[in-house]
């Protein structure tokens, strides 16, 4: 009806009125879209062309025209196949603590129990530290001798565990630390959920009889399924991109290089440190494509879900 | 929405059934998330506890939480006098605060023009906005240096806050708040013959603070926290925000654990202060993201 009475106006007298409307739509979003189309589109045209040339960062950068060359030489490329690895080692290790610690924990903290406000705070600080604060932490508790967490260990008698150098556990400490840093995100995400739960449900279940397991198993995890899938699709999507406090680990505490560089870090040094930026770019549309396919299968199925249930 | 004050379904059960093994239940729930949160306060309480030590101490086997010297805010002042900390503090105060305000009007105005303005387009407009959530900041790495390099921005602030200003999710966090607002207000003003940016600014505006909060504080934290942009646009010490330049203390201070921890709990401690002052509006700014789903 909105439109109707629109399309009236518009061939009606009243088309001038119209388009002062359309115009002064376009000046509210103008700003925006300026800034968008310089930072976000532009970039990203701009990566495609340029990973199809020689590129490079110093002199004037020579700029042969190379077609698919860069494309082809990435996936000859054993070193862009282990960063990928790399990526995907630390999604899988990372995303079921993320999601499954998250919830428990949130299941936990929203019972009756006293001073929750002080678990809200445990779990969610370390998530607005910057990401040097937590690697810089991280690699002093995982020193050998000294380090905190071998130290424990040894006053246990176990025996130390190498855990930054170490070439089948540096993955798992840098997923340790990202564990312990972004839980808080997905934790309250997971609060949030919980409360959408309406009470009723719980009252009618504690009337039939169920006991809190009974409302957990049946009530509050399937209600909560909407809230799973948007945790699982984030985190995936976040660890997918991981960077900072590897490189940081890497560069700053000795983590293993060889074991964890992922695949941001292998464009950032294709581009920055070799300055083949030609070719950083084409990793980056590589990768950008892989991504973009995930969250478009992501989308597909949510929508599917959502016309199912 | 709020997450802090809503009933707990424990709560309603003790109402309902106020049963021994429920009650049992909740003190072995209070028991577990006891030893989690310990755990989760350790690293912390370590780190500040080796920056309260003499470098001497920090290396002692086996390892001690009070220092055989005893506590000393020597590395404290060391860091704040010797080192960039105090310029990284002004430089992440400064860039942040400029991309939360430029993000707050940017995507507000947007939002207003997309969810009252009846424009033709304008489901297109919103929907190649949207396409922007599908862009991850860090695969533009190469073409964003590019271009910053182009317009001379290396090094600079504009450098730094340029490329964080467009955020496609706030624009939709805020076009979902405009959405549920009624209708009444803005008809009456109109009628009134008040233009369409008086009405955004003196009547939209005014309703929307708890959004503008949390988009606020959310945009705040993740630029303070933001590493890779920083980092590739900048070079000069000078210029480093704080992620940036704490990445590189280990190469300037060499391995002096209590001056790499001093700075690490110094890093952290605004972004702590601001928590503790607007944990609610940080809260909901993460709510406001889990309802997009």
């Amino acid at each position: 009806m909105a439109a109707r009475a629109e399309i009236a106006q518009r061939t009606g007298k009243k088309g001038d009125t119209a388009r002062r409307t359309d115009l002064t739509g376009y000046l509210f979003v103008l700003p925006f879209l300026i800034a968008y189309g310089l930072f976000l589109v532009w970039p990203v045209i701009l990566g495609l062309r340029m990973s199809f040339f020689d590129w490079s960062l110093v002199g004037t950068g020579t700029t042969d025209f190379l077609g698919l060359a860069n494309y082809r030489e990435l996936f000859a490329d054993p070193d862009f196949w282990a960063s990928l690895w790399h990526t995907i080692l630390f999604t899988l290790l990372t995303t079921p603590p993320l999601v499954l610690l998250a919830l428990g924990l949130a299941l936990l903290a929203n019972r009756a129990v006293p001073a929750r406000w002080f678990f809200r705070l445990a779990f969610f600080a370390p998530y607005v530290l910057p990401v040097s604060t937590v690697a810089l932490i991280w690699v002093w508790l995982y020193q050998p001798g000294f380090g905190l967490i071998n130290s424990y260990l040894v006053s246990l008698g176990l025996p130390e565990v190498d855990w930054l150098a170490g070439e089948n556990v540096a993955m798992i400490s840098v997923a340790i630390a990202t564990v312990w840093w972004t839980i808080g995100f997905n934790f309250v995400l997971y609060l949030a959920g919980l409360q959408e739960i309406p009470e009723e449900l719980y009252e009618a279940g504690a009337l039939d009889g169920a006991g809190s397991y009974q409302q957990t198993r049946y009530i509050t995890i399937p209600l909560l399924s909407r809230t799973t899938f948007l945790v699982l699709v984030l985190q995936i999507l976040a660890s997918l991109i991981v960077f900072d406090q590897i490189y940081i680990m890497n560069t700053q505490g000795g983590l293993n290089y060889t074991a964890t560089r992922p695949v941001i870090q292998y464009i950032y040094e294709q581009g920055f440190t070799q300055y083949r930026i030609g070719f950083g770019a084409a990793i980056s549309y590589v990768f950008f494509v892989m991504i973009l396919v995930f969250t478009i299968m992501q989308f597909v199925l949510s929508r599917r879900r959502r016309r199912e249930a | 929405m709020t997450v802090t004050e809503a009933r707990t379904p424990g709560e309603i059960q003790e109402k309902t059934a106020g049963t021994g093994r429920r009650r049992l239940g909740n003190w072995l729930a209070f028991g577990v998330l006891l030893v989690a949160a310990i755990i989760w306060l350790i690293p912390l309480a370590w780190a500040i506890d080796t920056a309260l030590k003499t470098e001497a101490d920090t290396t002692v086997i086996p390892v001690s939480w009070i220092p055989p010297s005893g506590f000393t805010f020597e590395s404290f002042v060391e860091v704040l006098s010797a080192g960039n900390m105090l310029r990284w503090y002004f430089n992440s105060a400064l860039t942040s605060s400029a991309i939360t305000v430029i993000v707050v009007v940017l995507a507000s105005l947007a939002a207003f023009g997309i969810s009252r303005v009846p424009f033709r387009g304008r489901s297109v407009v919103f929907w190649l906005i949207l396409a922007g959530l599908m862009v991850p900041p860090q695969v533009l790495i190469v073409p964003l240096f590019t271009e910053m390099d182009f317009f001379g921005l290396i090094d600079t602030y504009p450098g730094i806050i340029l490329p964080q200003i467009a955020s496609p999710l706030a624009v939709f966090i805020f076009k979902q708040f405009f959405d549920g607002l009624p209708h009444e207000l803005e008809d009456a003003a109109r009628v009134d013959g008040a233009s369409r940016l008086r009405i955004y600014w003196q009547i939209w505006m005014p309703l929307s603070r708890p959004v503008i909060a949390a988009v606020a504080i959310f945009t705040f934290v993740l630029s303070w926290n933001n590493f890779i942009l920083p980092f590739i646009m900048v070079t000069n010490t000078e210029m480093m925000t704080i992620p940036v330049g704490l990445a590189t203390v280990q190469s300037s201070y060499g391995v002096r654990y209590a001056d790499i921890m001093a700075s690490a709990v110094l890093g952290g401690l605004p972004l702590i202060i601001v928590f503790l002052f607007f944990q609610r509006q940080l809260v909901q700014g993460i709510a406001n993201t889990g309802l997009k789903g």
